[in-house]
């Protein structure tokens, strides 16, 4: 099973409405050993000009997972789950996420490219606050291994 | 924010170090926090029915960690503008002796009031992200 070319360039639909917890903040913040008062305390993310407590810079995958989810279900796409391989990871930035965000993204295939039996499909999802503004994008690009 | 400036980097100056002991139960933590339950990360069965030496940490974990001790030195989560990964090698993590994770962060290139900050993440001797780059504010 090849993964079908004519994905390149498809948008999917924007996934509902994703609203970010100050506790899920403080739960991921844990997990990623992170240690910065400014993702645990409000009073210590205000007093650095944020609006409330600040995620991990990698905190978007939970957002973009919704996203890959929609890519992966595609049913034309020939992506097995059970081939794919995290191949890089990329999160860009307008802003960081605070809690009482609402955050919806859209995923875009950028490429997809063969190497060596394999495919690697690069993955971007626009993250965009509740007023449609830019939050981050986070890029993964997926290696699909081919039949062995 | 600690009084980091451009002017005060040099190229190629470790700005942070930081050693991580990461657990089984880190990674059913972190499957918990992310949604993640791949079964690879805490199932020695499954990882190894798939070809794996055993349960392996997420990429995303170790992604996740290694960005934080910049963030301590920059102070502030929001200071980062952009961070990549590629994940070239996995963490296998024992049972009972976990895994030892290392980051080494230098400053790569400095640009302005933005500083490329390039993280050295090994596991057992050996590099297992490569290009790990952030770019953070240090206005």
């Amino acid at each position: 099973m090849i993964v079908n070319p004519e994905l390149v360039g498809r948008v999917f639909v924007p996934t509902e409405p994703y609203l970010v917890g100050r506790e899920k903040i403080r739960e991921f913040a844990s997990a990623v050993f992170a240690t910065s008062p400014i993702c645990f305390d409000v009073a210590a993310a205000q007093a650095a000009g944020h609006r409330d407590i600040v995620a991990p810079p990698t905190f978007p995958v939970v957002i973009q997972e919704l996203t890959l989810r929609q890519l992966l279900s595609e049913p034309d796409a020939g992506i097995d789950f059970s081939r794919v391989v995290h191949g890089d990871q990329r999160f860009s930035f307008t802003r960081p996420i605070v809690a009482g965000d609402e955050l919806t993204a859209t995923l875009t295939v950028a490429s997809i490219k063969s190497l060596g039996g394999h495919s690697m499909v690069t993955a971007q999802s626009s993250i965009v606050g509740a007023d449609g503004g830019h939050v981050v994008t986070a890029t993964s690009t997926l290696v699909v291994r081919g039949d062995e | 924010m600690t009084g980091i400036t451009a002017a005060s980097l040099e190229l190629g100056q470790i700005v942070a170090e930081a050693e991580f002991a990461l657990s089984r139960d880190s990674l059913v933590r972190y499957a918990g926090a992310s949604g993640d339950f791949n079964a690879i990360h805490y199932r020695h069965d499954v990882a190894r029915s798939v070809g794996l030496p055993g349960v392996l940490a997420h990429g995303m974990l170790t992604m996740g960690l290694a960005v934080q001790p910049v963030i301590d030195w920059i102070g502030d989560p929001g200071r980062v503008l952009d961070y990549q990964v590629r994940f070239t090698r996995p963490v296998p993590v024992d049972a009972a002796d976990g895994a030892l994770v290392t980051v080494i962060a230098k400053v790569g290139t400095l640009d302005g009031d933005v500083a490329r900050i390039d993280l050295t993440v090994t596991f057992d001797g050996s590099t297992v992200l490569g290009k790990a780059q952030l770019r953070v504010s240090v206005a």
